[in-house]
């Protein structure tokens, strides 16, 4: 072969080939169904049905491996007690993991309130753990990339990744982001991806025995939490800060913060 | 039945007191050492902001100050990164924003800002020292008896001066001109190295006293302010323990002079150039102090008027629980003083000095109460959080994260200065002018 045939032929042949590549890449199939994904895990609480047991948050610390002896948690119960003179008490001691045994509303450094049963105008629970945002700001802020969204949209944290500077924490307008006490990076709520990836439940679900909290796939119009978000009154969490949460809430209130 | 609950201490909980509803993972979590580091970054950027008013605008005046301001701004560089490690939980893992940098965060450019700010710096003392690298070379090959130090340092300025031996007057006239361009694009890359730090603090959307657009301003503007009181301050300070050490022949304290015995050090030359360095630069202070205090005034001022959902918990932060560390601390002692001292007409070395000290304590107020005043209260707006300060360390967190953690990233530049010093005097005086 000639050095001038040869050169022509390699020509083609490398042209020939990464023009068929370039269309391998152009139909990415993990692209292609990331960009319209039939799966988005979505969560609903319905506040009506809580009472402030605390079973979620003990369920979800054992199952994920947050200690129950440390102050901080991957899920939450809130308590709210407003008065008839417009007073609203607010309380969650501990994440309430031990659930509200007692009337005294917890008031960190300024000691512990009671409001007397006749002045109570309503009183609520509402759990709370992280928004799997569509528009995550703790994704935005990391530094390194070590928090990501998948793309079934929940935000995981790589453990291996994570530099512990804080900003995700600083970032989160929810407050769900901590530091591990063992592992000593960031730590937030994954919706139990490691069950629900394997056709389980949450544990807070599954803890939970009066069905006030449920998971469920929002792409999907016969999914009972979809269901739900379509045909009936929801809230969202502090829709303000553009994060665009996706646990609804039914019996949400103006207090609520 | 006494029941015993193990206690696990999170991070951030050891200094955090929580007060009415505080959600249960809301700590400090940004505690002294995120005060430090915008602090030491805004006086690197503001000494270099000194040296550059000389060699960029041709401020005369300012001639000795600004050679001694590059020098220092250049101690103070890698004082900067040191509390960010401090404050890592992964401290090890530092290097992964600079190796696999998420450009959509505010702190995935620190890395690139920095370093190219780094390079700017080092090549402009490059190009002031060059001369005098070459002559110390020069002075150095032909000095016979050389001492340990003297063979260390010509080692030193062998590799530094990269081979450039030329002096004739064509290349110390590009090295002038190099000077000149660098001091020129030094200014706004200073600025930015600054104004982004701010940038990291006021795009947390989350934080209601954080985010605005005027706090990278509001940084650079009180940044130069430090960093032009530091100057003053050390450079006084200095030059007092030079004039002090001159007199009695302590050459241990005078390291420019163990390494080049032909420098004059008369004490009475070194009052007058003292005096009239000081008072020179304490005006451009007052300058810049104006300009930082009317942005500082104009964002607390909006933030009332417009009176958003954030206000009500903010006025209770800013008017009640932190009104001494706000107005007392940082706008009165630190500000109006030292404003008021710097106008009373004839002024001495001991009042600018007295002054910028108190002006640098305003600024550290400054930093004090925009990092830990914007973790004061809770995310729920129903409640606060107190942050004590670990003094005494009773585990490897608490001497980070804590008085002692801040004294070594305050003292690090002074030890960083005094061998810097010895390869570069920086208190050197020049016979021409550039």
């Amino acid at each position: 072969m000639k050095r001038r045939d040869f050169l022509k032929h390699a020509a083609v042949f490398v042209s020939g080939v990464s023009v068929s590549l370039s269309a391998l890449e152009l139909i990415d199939p993990k692209e292609v169904l990331a960009a319209n994904p039939d799966l988005r895990w979505g969560f609903l609480v319905d506040t009506y049905k809580c009472v402030g047991c605390g079973f979620c948050v003990k369920g979800c610390k054992i199952e994920n491996d947050i200690p129950l002896e440390a102050n901080v948690t991957r899920t939450w119960v809130e308590r709210y007690v407003m008065t008839k003179n417009g007073e609203v008490l607010m309380d969650s001691p501990r994440g309430a993991q031990d659930g509200y045994t007692s009337k005294l509303i917890d008031h960190g450094a300024s000691g512990k309130k009671l409001a007397s049963d006749k002045e109570i105008a309503q009183a609520f629970f509402v759990p709370k753990l992280c928004n799997q945002c569509s528009t995550p700001a703790c994704v935005q802020v990391c530094p390194v990339g070590a928090t990501y969204q998948t793309a079934d949209g929940v935000v995981l944290v790589d453990r291996k990744w994570c530099i512990g500077c804080g900003y995700c924490i600083m970032g989160c307008p929810y407050g769900v982001r901590f530091f591990h006490p063992v592992e000593h990076v960031a730590d937030k709520c994954t919706f139990c991806y490691h069950r629900i990836s394997n056709g389980k439940t949450t544990a807070c679900v599954q803890a939970c025995a009066f069905g006030a909290r449920q998971i469920g796939n929002l792409r999907d119009p016969n999914d009972p939490v979809a269901k739900v978000v379509m045909k009936q009154r929801v809230g969202v969490l502090r829709d303000e800060y553009g994060t665009k949460p996706n646990v609804y809430y039914i019996g949400l209130n103006e207090e609520v913060r | 039945m006494i029941e015993q609950v193990a206690q696990m201490v999170v991070h951030g909980e050891a200094w955090t007191i929580k007060d009415l509803f505080v959600l249960p993972n809301e700590y400090v979590y940004w505690s002294i050492q995120i005060v430090m580091y915008p602090y030491m970054t805004g006086l690197v950027a503001g000494a270099f902001v000194l040296s550059s008013l000389y060699h960029v605008f041709n401020v005369e005046k300012l001639k000795n100050i600004a050679r001694y301001a590059l020098v220092f701004s250049f101690a103070l560089l890698p004082v900067a990164m040191l509390p960010l490690m401090l404050h890592l939980q992964q401290p090890l893992r530092g290097t992964h924003v600079l190796m696999t940098p998420h450009f959509t965060s505010a702190i995935s450019a620190f890395g690139i800002v920095f370093m190219t700010y780094a390079c700017i710096v080092g090549a402009e003392i490059w190009f002031v020292y060059r001369r005098f690298f070459v002559d110390s070379l020069v002075r150095l090959e032909t000095k016979s008896g050389r001492s340990t130090i003297d063979s260390v340092l010509m080692f030193i300025y062998r590799v530094v001066v990269l081979g450039a031996r030329d002096l004739s007057e064509e290349a110390l006239q590009a090295d002038h001109k190099a000077v000149k361009t660098l001091a020129g694009i030094g200014i706004p890359v200073a600025c930015f190295l600054h104004g982004y730090a701010g940038f990291i603090f006021g795009s947390v959307k989350a934080n209601a006293l954080w985010m605005t657009p005027l706090m990278p301003v509001i940084f650079i503007c009180s940044a130069v302010v430090s960093g032009i009181a530091l100057c003053i301050v050390s450079y006084a300070i200095f030059m007092e323990l030079r004039k002090w050490a001159a007199r009695r022949g302590k050459h241990y304290l005078l390291p420019d002079a163990v390494a080049n015995k032909e420098l004059a050090l008369d004490p009475e030359h070194l009052r007058s150039v003292q005096r009239h360095e000081v008072t020179m630069t304490s005006r451009y202070l007052l300058i810049f102090m104006t300009l930082a205090l009317t942005l500082e005034l104009l964002d607390i001022i909006f933030r009332g008027y417009t009176a958003v959902k954030s206000w009500d918990i903010l006025r209770d932060v800013i008017y009640e629980h932190d009104f001494v560390k706000i107005f007392i601390m940082q706008y009165g002692i630190g500000n109006l003083l030292p404003f008021v001292l710097l106008l009373i007409p004839g002024l001495g070395v001991r009042r600018a000095c007295l002054a910028s000290l108190l002006v640098l304590f305003g600024v550290f107020m400054m930093r004090w109460n925009v990092v830990i005043g914007g973790q004061a209260f809770s995310l729920t707006f129903a409640g606060f959080m107190h942050y004590h300060l670990p003094i005494i360390p009773h585990d490897m967190e608490t001497f980070k994260e804590g008085l002692m953690g801040a004294l070594m990233v305050i003292t690090a530049p002074f030890v960083i200065f005094y061998f810097l010093n010895m390869v570069i005097p920086a208190f050197m005086e020049e016979k021409e002018p550039h």
